[in-house]
């Protein structure tokens, strides 16, 4: 909302000199924030000018530009005899004629922007000065032309006279931000309240004017809702006033043109002006009917399924039976949605001569709903949306009659008011409630001194109850606490002690957070970088993975209005937008590039999941809430790896040495050994994005919890990732809930350790986590641990075999182990490893 | 050394005298003198103090002696080769501290050499800083409590007191699921999880939610779609403003230091009421500089939301609004990194580029 300064001080008593600055401070502690402070930002010479003659000069580049003589009375140049020339400037705009007057800005002058103004050569003349355009003096966004004052009705300006203050330029317009239960503050009339509140200014309500009683004459107007929503009737009011003979030539006055301006809004004509200066001052919304062009009676009803309205912003529109409508004639014709826009085929015109203007009351949710089914939030929707003084509609009416009357030499006729309204009861506070809920002591007597502060009625109900009744701006105050609110805000938010609470002793961070800090603590040690991606990603991904038609994350989330609509999807895994963000890296000039992300996936099991519409504030039943529950997709945690380019920097010690599989592998593995699980590791031939002959299986116990290695060539290629990049993805919920266990001691044995290294040849295809496994296994309880130390493929060992050469190492608990007592262990391992992998020993 | 002669011929045998005694010291003390290496100094050792060196031969003699003089000559050779001795140790010792003195020089590297072989890592300073934050809490006995991201509109709406037609539902600039009668939305804020909390775990309940939310913000220098809220919420009995006062006050002092100081501006939050906007006294110039780039010369930093939870929130989720009362609050953690750190721009935090977290590393 926005509120010029000299509109506020006609409705609160600002101190001489008041700056925007100041009055927003005063507005925020009640609790409207400023979005801005506007105007003010120009300084003259800004004159009126009038044309005295032009020549119309064609360019070589296809324009046309005048240079105009003008007379901007003691600002003309001054010549060296004492007698003074006309300014001569160039213009581009063709809007004028001799003799008009316009706005000129001359050399020295600061126009909004800041855009400071001087002579300056151009179009082979030297122009000494501008002529504006409304835009150019911050007035609004109308640049087709200059400002005719004759246009704004300032045609009895003097020549010479300071544009400032004609066009209140130096006026400061304060922005304030207002939240959606304050209705009430979209109006200069709300907020001067809230101002006098603030500051103990005197207020002078706009409002308190004597209406006319409704005349036998009235134009007949019939509330007919036959379906309220909520049981509550859609118009509650409706006030109709007729004014007669208005001279549809008669441009608005100049001020109300630059109030609507400086609030925001295109002055239009006389009728419409009025209506929308009547609503920014009090916060009615009125609308102006050609009386001519109505039929009575008007009815106010529901739509029938299939009608229509073309509203005035040009739109048909085809209506909803919850929409409310007016509509004459009976109801055979629809000529407005009700508090949202009028129709085409009753606005007034610049023929019309006699208006009929309508104040009406109108049910918020209905409206809401309206404006947010035709996406047509308007100046007046968002009013009722938020609620609308329930009080004001017949006050509104006569203010804007007046001034119809004022400035459009009409008449006032007929007077309609259907009143419909039901009294809303009063709420019960109990007297103790605002200090138990604020926190600092008040007495019965200053609770009802706040709220009689805001105009609330208040009588006792018994000892320790209050009966409230609040105004009727105010009808977002409907439950005790609403009130609490308004004390505390007339108490002052600084007044609030500060007193720490004491919490029950807690348990610490769970198993899972700590789990969680501890993987991503190892995975930055480990030398890789965390980010975080946005979870968005394109069904194309799926394709440049390599997924399978069936493939389960192919199954993903879809949402309804995507940030971009190549992007609607949301993530079934993190490389699909962590690779992203390798490749943005890359793009960025780094070449070893490490990263990780831990975050959630959504893998829904499910894409017709529906989650239940449950009432606001009532504890849903079991049931309900169970299937709201069971409409939440899964969203496991995972955590991610990539890597490009080297793990080991080239450097005085050595070379470089490019990441690989293994070191995907190493990291998922890392995450395993950080929480103490053990992760087996498996030959995974066909599992996308990796590499067929590259990819690691990870399970836990036998249950899925990843992949680790290098990513398949085309996928590389399909992301235009660097060549060989590597990857893992791992569950993490999955390994955190099987880590945690309380660990047992194992004893530490100091009797000597034997070492028996052996070599064992077996094909090539055997793995050697095999291999590894079963010399365990056949090593028993004697073989404290086995180690690969190297691998040999060639002629010695022959074709399609490889040599694995393992270190044995071997310890008793109670004794020293003899060689043979060794031997016979490392025979027993070497067995096992035969029997089950077609092992032999290297050279035997 | 050979073991006494007791065959000895005292004719033949004549004790060796002083002069010739001491020409064998004084020969073996210069070659020990001379002896510029340890090699050299084991060759004088062999010469002078080894079994064929003439002191050790006259030693042997000693046992031909007539025993009336073997005593004589037994102290004076044995004087001679402990003199001999001594000087070959001294000479030994000194020796080898040359040789250990030359071989650390030699084996000299040059210490300023790059040794970091692996890239470097990182945590992302979000993660870093919504782990304080939790400590902060987790300190103070609270709680933490996590919820989804993809979530019912229910949790993220309803149950928090935005019905379907209240303005604020309106303003949130909400992610929906597709189709939207689907009833799923991305969380617009950490508050769904207040709901979750109060459901699962009743009452008395404290927790803080560090937590991912979603708005349909194009992203630019000061919003993304995708940011990172806390909330916190306690319920208990006889909680007032002033608590909730009081845990912003002494969050605010933990982030920002002893003299952290805040204000409370009224707003409007449909599932707390009373409700505040909170900020924070411009840290850096404490509203001293009217051209302060952190707090835009205000004074004063917006920093979060907060207010005391709507009986209707209370009611959603089956805690009796008439005995349990509580508070809630809530900020982005992306505008506290910003303004704490002095990150000038938010698409630094979300374009996943490296060297914006390897600046902080592991801390912040």
């Amino acid at each position: 909302m926005r509120v010029p300064l000299p509109w506020l001080a006609e409705y609160a008593a600002l101190p001489a000199g008041a700056t925007g600055e100041q009055v927003a401070a005063d507005l925020v502690r009640v609790g409207l924030e400023e979005e801005g402070i506007h105007g003010g930002g120009v300084t003259g010479p800004l004159v009126v000018g009038r044309v005295l003659e032009f020549v119309d000069e064609p360019q070589k580049n296809g324009k046309v530009v005048r240079w105009c003589s003008l007379d901007v009375g003691d600002l003309n140049v001054e010549n060296p005899d004492g007698t003074r020339s006309p300014r001569g400037i160039v213009c581009g705009a063709h809007n004028f004629v001799v003799g008009d007057k316009v706005v000129v800005v001359l050399p020295g002058a600061v126009l909004p922007g800041p855009f400071p103004i001087a002579a300056r050569k151009t179009y082979g003349h030297v122009s000494d000065g501008m002529i504006c355009s409304a835009r150019e003096l911050g007035l609004g966004d109308d640049h087709d032309g200059i400002i005719r004052l004759v246009e704004w009705g300032l045609d009895d300006a003097p020549v010479g006279a300071d544009a400032i203050a004609l066009l209140g330029l130096g006026e400061e317009t304060v922005e304030v931000n207002v939240t959606p239960d304050r209705g009430y503050a979209l109006s200069v009339r709300g907020v001067a309240r809230d101002y006098a509140l603030s500051t103990g200014a005197a207020f002078t309500d706009p409002a308190a004017v004597d209406v006319p009683k409704p005349t036998d004459d009235g134009f007949e107007v019939r509330l007919a809702d036959d379906a309220p929503i909520h049981g509550i009737p859609g118009c509650d009011r409706y006030v109709a006033r007729v004014v007669r003979g208005v001279d549809p030539t008669r441009p608005s006055p100049a001020w109300m043109q630059r109030r609507l301006e400086q609030a925001g809004m295109r002055p239009i004509s006389l009728a419409v002006d009025v209506t929308n200066y009547v609503m920014l001052a009090v916060g009615q919304p009125l609308h102006a009917f050609d009386l001519h062009r109505l039929t009575a009676p008007i009815v106010v009803r529901r739509a029938r399924a299939g009608e229509k309205l073309t509203t005035l912003d040009d739109v048909e529109r085809t209506l909803d039976p919850e929409d409310l409508l007016i509509t004459d004639d009976g109801g055979a014709r629809v000529l407005a949605l009700a508090g949202v826009m009028g129709g085409a085929s009753s606005e007034v015109t610049d023929a019309t001569t006699d208006v009929l203007v309508e104040a009406a009351h109108f049910d918020p949710i209905t409206v809401a709903r309206t404006a947010r089914r035709h996406k047509l939030s308007t100046e007046a929707s968002r009013r009722f949306e938020r609620g609308v003084d329930t009080d004001l509609a017949d006050r509104a009416a006569e203010l804007a009659v007046r001034l119809l009357v004022e400035h459009g030499g009409g008449e006032a006729a007929a007077v309609t008011d259907v009143d419909e309204r039901v009294p809303v009861p009063a709420i019960e506070l109990p007297v103790g409630l605002a200090e138990r809920v604020i926190g600092v002591p008040l007495t019965r007597e200053d609770v009802v001194a706040h709220l009689e502060r805001i105009d609330c009625r208040v009588t006792p109900a018994g000892d320790a109850t209050l009966s409230v009744t609040p105004p009727s701006w105010r009808p977002d105050l409907r439950i005790p606490v609403d009130l609490v609110e308004e004390v505390a805000r007339l108490v002052g938010y600084d007044a609030i002690p500060s007193v720490l609470p004491v919490a029950p002793a807690g348990r610490g961070l769970s198993h899972s957070q700590t789990a969680r800090r501890s993987v991503s603590r190892a995975l930055a040690e480990h030398g890789i970088v965390e980010v975080l991606t946005y979870p968005f990603v394109a069904p194309e991904v799926h394709d440049a993975f390599g997924l399978d038609a069936d493939d389960a994350r192919r199954r993903a989330v879809r949402l309804a209005n995507p940030l971009s609509d190549e992007q609607p999807e949301m993530r079934t895994s993190l490389l699909a937008t962590l690779l992203d963000a390798l490749r943005r890296n890359v793009g960025r000039g780094a070449t070893d590039v490490a990263l990780f992300e831990t975050g959630l996936v959504t893998r829904p099991e499910r894409l017709d999941a529906v989650a239940p519409q449950l009432p606001v504030g009532v504890l849903p039943a079991d049931g309900d809430l169970a299937a709201l529950q069971a409409a939440v997709p899964p969203q496991p945690r995972r955590v991610a790896i990539v890597m490009a380019g080297n793990r080991v920097l080239p450097g005085w010690y050595g070379p470089a040495r490019p990441a690989d599989w293994t070191d995907a592998l190493d990291a998922a593995l890392l995450v395993g050994r950080t929480l103490g699980v053990d992760v087996t590791v498996t030959q995974d031939g066909g599992h996308a994005p990796w590499h067929p002959g590259r990819c690691a299986r990870l399970e836990v116990d036998g249950t899925l919890v990843g992949h680790a290695g290098e990513l398949h060539p085309k996928v590389v290629s399909a992301l235009s990732l660097p060549a060989r990049t590597v990857a893992a993805e791992v569950d993490l919920d999955v390994l955190v809930a099987a880590s945690g266990e309380l660990r047992r001691a194992v004893p530490v044995p100091t009797f000597p350790l034997a070492k028996e290294d052996v070599a064992l040849v077996v094909d090539e295809a055997v793995p050697s986590a095999a291999v590894e496994a079963a010399l365990r296994d056949g090593g028993g309880s004697l073989l404290e641990s086995v180690r690969l130390f190297d691998v040999y493929t060639g002629p010695q060992v022959g074709e399609g075999r490889k040599s694995l050469a393992f270190a044995l190492r071997l310890r008793a608990p109670d004794r020293t182990l003899t060689a043979a007592e060794a031997a016979a262990v490392r025979d027993a391992a070497v067995a096992e490893a035969g029997a089950r992998t077609g092992a032999v020993l290297r050279g035997a | 050394m050979s073991g006494p002669n007791t065959q000895y011929d005292p004719v033949e045998v004549a004790t060796l005298g002083d002069a010739e005694i001491e020409r064998f010291v004084a020969d073996a003390l210069a070659a020990i003198a001379e002896a510029g290496t340890l090699d050299e100094l084991k060759q004088a050792r062999l010469d002078h103090a080894g079994d064929r060196s003439p002191i050790a031969l006259a030693n042997r003699e000693i046992g031909a002696l007539p025993p009336a003089a073997r005593a004589d000559a037994g102290k004076r050779v044995g004087q001679a080769r402990g003199r001999v001795n001594a000087a070959l140790a001294a000479r030994q010792t000194e020796l080898e501290a040359e040789r250990d003195a030359r071989v650390l020089v030699e084996e000299a590297v040059d210490v300023t050499l790059p040794v970091e072989r692996t890239p470097r890592g990182a945590r992302h300073p979000l993660q870093t800083l919504a782990e304080q934050v939790a400590d902060v809490f987790v300190a103070m006995g609270w709680e933490v409590a996590e919820g989804p991201e993809l979530e019912a509109e229910w949790f993220n709406f309803d149950a928090l007191n935005f019905g379907p037609d209240h303005p604020a539902r309106q303003m949130q600039d909400t992610f929906f699921v597709d189709p939207p009668s689907s009833g799923l939305v991305l969380r617009t804020h950490t508050s769904p999880v207040q709901a979750r909390t109060l459901l699962e775990r009743g009452v008395p309940v404290y927790v803080c939610v560090p937590g991912k939310v979603f708005r349909t913000d194009e992203l630019d220098a000061t919003h993304t779609p995708v940011f990172h809220q806390v909330e916190g919420l306690a319920v208990d009995e006889g909680l007032t403003m002033a608590h909730l006062r009081g845990t912003l006050d002494h969050f605010a002092r933990a982030m920002f230091g002893p003299d952290a100081v805040t204000r409370w501006r009224p707003s409007f939050f449909p599932f707390t009421e009373p409700s505040a906007e909170f900020d924070l006294r411009c840290f850096v110039c404490a509203g001293a500089d009217t051209g302060c780039r952190t707090c835009g010369g205000t004074g004063w930093i917006e920093w979060g939301g907060c207010g005391m939870v709507h009986p209707n929130v209370l009611s959603a989720c089956g805690v009796d609004p008439e005995r349990y009362q509580g508070f809630a609050f809530g900020m982005g953690l992306e505008r506290t990194l910003m303004f704490r750190h002095g990150i000038e721009d938010m698409r630094d935090m979300v374009e996943g580029d490296v060297r914006f977290s390897l600046h902080y590393g592991m801390g912040l």
